[in-house]
């Protein structure tokens, strides 16, 4: 059965009720859903055991520098089992600028949201150890964003004298 | 490595290094101290702290912290065209450069629609495999000087000049060659070079087989290393480690053989796997992969057609230098293409190779422009790394140094 | 430093002191490697058997700031690094000699971004610049021969006791 076939039916199967959109693009199946499911739907995708996404690979976001719905969190996980890559997706408002966190799914998801608070300044609800991970603990802006600038602002990071 | 006390240590690092407290020591005694193997260190293989928290010598916990090496590459990424992010992304695992650009110009090319003509992709293939063989020779000299072996350094060290002279010839650096061009490589391989392969390759067995007669039957190098550093399969997968060090636990997972790219499908080699999981096996992987190495290179060598090097699509790969100076179409697609970018169709991709270290993956969004709307690097050291707290609880400091140098981490590609 | 430093005039017996000294000392530099990123794997090159380092001078590359005199500071500093690097060259005994290797070192080199350094004359002083993105292991070689003959035309009373930087003091408790 193709991919997407399987994954909707077992959509259907656990969450009939709510609403997933599906795009696919040079070979690479995308869910969009809504960001309060997100836990829910990527233990049903790791733990079914016809499709067992048991690898997460990625997790970052996307800043679209608009008003409305301005970042998308994007989740890439691979199956082993089915020899094929999903590609998940979230659109976070910039005033509730949460999520839920998937630590509690795979435990590599870990480092990747602290990555993404990092950069973007997402926090992650239920995360266990939210800390920046690059930028020394004391910056106070987030680098990534589209109102940042290439070259920093002066004075945020600190020198020693010569 | 300096003793610290509780002022000096970032207050958030320090709840979590005191709060992960799942093992416990009978008879534990008032010494437990923090401790800090910082940035500066021997054998911490680039600019990586570690805090450990000790009793004794007995690492009860452990937090990494990355950053000392962060360059901003996303952020440049945004504000510069597809082929200015070329010589970035060498520096990226900087010890096997050619395999990070070969990536860089899959992504992309997939992100524009376009596919490179064979015999560039042929060539890509063997400069892949040699920068496979190039970074493990590195990271097989590093874990043997860690360990206390010198020799073997100087040895794989020796085997990977002969790989630098091939990448001199080929296009003129040793070292950080920004070689591969959106739709081909940058100049067609000349007979010395290939010439040049040849020789190393049926030369390479018997110096690898020196160097291993000194390790692997050498009793301090396996005691050192055997039992050290153990994670099986299945938390390997969830704790997101690919590359070597996942098919040292026993895992058979390569993208080569489950999402072949470039001609990887026509060409036979073995997915090495050892299902111990410990720090012997890492090695004992990187070992055997640069034979099967070895056997793809030859059987390329062999398939290899004559032909174009760059694809002729004048809108988005760079025309040839001589037409550039003749032609007048050309000189405009030049103009266009440097100083507007490529400007392929809006989406995003992802598109993930096989690197010496792991997955390495490139997740591009564009918005149609010349300059990519966001460019994520997926970095497999980076999340190699994050299974070192688990790895080393319970070990004594001197493990600590064995388990980096199994999982060779390049921190140039850790912190991006 | 110590004795011959004391002797203020130029008499025989002190340039003959100080030839003594600066000869033995400059034909045995002992590197301190600060090897960040990319050039500190050039830097491992020089030390390899084919650009071998030892035959200048420099047997060892010491990690420990006390014992060694010329840190070759190779690769991208951070902003968040800096600090690192100038506690350790703050810990190098005096008389000492900075290499800054690469282009990342000597102006930023291609990284003109929010947290690498711009340079890092900005917070140490540094006696050659050398330029190549890596520098190849022989031009490290030849910065190393300059550092010596840098050191060829000093004299003893260059280096009079001068009083310690600020430090700060760690407290056991």
């Amino acid at each position: 059965m193709e991919l997407k076939e399987l994954i909707e039916q077992k959509l259907k199967e656990n969450f009939s009720s709510e609403n997933f959109v599906f795009s696919e693009y040079r070979g690479e199946l995308t869910l969009t859903l809504d960001k309060k499911n997100i836990v829910k739907v990527s233990s049903m995708l790791k733990e079914n055991p016809d499709l067992q996404f048991k690898l997460c690979e990625d997790i970052t976001a996307v800043d679209w520098a608009k008003r409305k719905d301005r970042f998308t969190v994007v989740y890439h996980i691979y199956s082993l089992k089915l020899n094929s890559r999903l590609v998940l997706k979230a659109n976070v408002d910039e005033e509730e600028c949460n999520i839920d966190s998937v630590s509690s799914v795979w435990k590599t998801a870990n480092w990747h949201e602290r990555e993404t608070y990092d950069m973007y300044g997402i926090k992650f609800n239920n995360h266990p150890d939210l800390r920046r991970m690059y930028m020394p603990e004391e910056f106070e802006y987030h680098p990534l964003r589209k109102d940042f600038p290439l070259m920093g602002i002066p004075g945020s990071l600190p020198l020693p004298k010569k | 490595m300096p003793k610290l006390n509780k002022d000096e240590v970032h207050p958030k690092i320090l709840e979590t290094l005191l709060a992960d407290t799942d093992i416990s020591i009978e008879d534990a005694l008032e010494n437990e101290m923090v401790l800090n193997m910082g940035p500066q260190h021997p054998a911490t293989h680039g600019v990586l702290r570690l805090l450990l928290r000790l009793d004794g010598e007995t690492v009860m916990s452990c937090v990494p912290e990355l950053g000392y090496l962060h360059r901003g590459y996303e952020k440049l990424a945004e504000n510069m065209s597809y082929y200015e992010f070329i010589p970035h992304t060498d520096r990226l695992d900087y010890l096997s450069p050619m395999a990070n650009n070969v990536a860089w110009a899959l992504a992309v090319e997939k992100l524009a629609g376009i596919e490179a003509p064979p015999r560039a992709q042929y060539i890509r293939m063997i400069i892949t495999e040699l920068a496979r063989i190039a970074s493990h020779l590195v990271a097989i000299g590093a874990l043997a000087m860690d360990v206390g072996a010198m020799t073997v350094f100087l040895w794989t060290f020796r085997e990977r000049e002969k790989i630098l002279d091939v990448w001199d010839i080929l296009c003129g650096a040793r070292f950080t060659n920004s070689y591969t061009r959106i739709g081909g490589v940058a100049n067609d391989a000349q007979p010395e070079a290939i010439a040049k392969v040849k020789w190393f390759i049926d030369q390479y067995e018997e110096n690898l087989d020196e160097c291993e007669r000194l390790l692997n039957t050498n009793r301090i190098f396996i005691e050192r290393l055997d039992g050290v550093g153990i994670i099986n399969g299945e938390d390997a997968i969830d704790m997101g480690l690919t590359g070597p060090s996942l098919r040292g636990s026993g895992v058979e997972f390569d993208l080569r053989r489950a999402q072949p790219y470039l001609f990887y499908n026509e060409v036979d080699f073995k997915v090495i796997t050892y299902p111990d999981g410990d720090s012997l096996a890492r090695y004992f992987v990187r070992a055997d992969e640069t034979r099967e190495s070895i056997k793809i290179i030859r059987q390329a060598l062999e398939k290899m057609p004559q032909g174009e090097i760059l694809l002729n699509q004048p809108k988005k790969v760079l025309p040839k230098k001589a037409e550039i100076y003749s032609k007048m179409e050309e000189l405009i697609h030049d103009f266009m293409i440097v100083n507007f970018g490529i400007n392929p169709p809006v989406g995003d991709i992802y598109h993930a190779v096989e690197n010496p270290k792991g997955e390495l993956g490139f997740y591009l969004v564009s918005k149609g422009e010349g300059n990519p709307w966001k460019c994520k690097i997926r970095s497999p050291s980076m999340v190699n790394l994050q299974s070192i707290p688990r790895l080393v609880k319970g070990r004594m400091v001197s493990d600590v140094v064995a388990i980096i140098g199994s999982l060779d981490p390049v921190m140039g590609e850790a912190d991006k | 430093m110590g004795l011959e430093a004391k002797l203020n005039d130029n008499g025989i017996i002190t340039t003959t002191v100080d030839a003594l000294i600066e000869w033995s000392r400059k034909n045995s530099v002992w590197p301190m490697p600060m090897g960040i990123s990319c050039c500190g794997i050039e830097m491992m090159a020089a030390a390899a058997p084919r650009y071998d380092i030892a035959r200048f001078g420099s047997e060892v590359m010491r990690f420990t700031p006390r014992q060694c005199d010329l840190m070759i500071v190779a690769g991208t500093v951070t902003y968040k690094m800096s600090h690192v690097v100038r506690k350790i060259y703050d810990q190098m005994p005096d008389p000492k000699w900075v290499i800054a290797m690469g282009a990342c070192t000597s102006s930023g080199g291609m990284y003109r971004s929010y947290s690498v350094v711009q340079g890092i004359d900005q917070f140490l002083p540094v006696d050659i610049y050398l330029a190549g993105c890596p520098p190849r292991p022989d031009n490290l070689l030849n910065a190393l021969i300059q550092i010596q003959d840098k050191i060829s035309r000093t004299k003893a009373r260059d280096f009079q006791d001068q009083p310690l930087p600020e430090l700060t003091v760690i407290q056991n408790n």
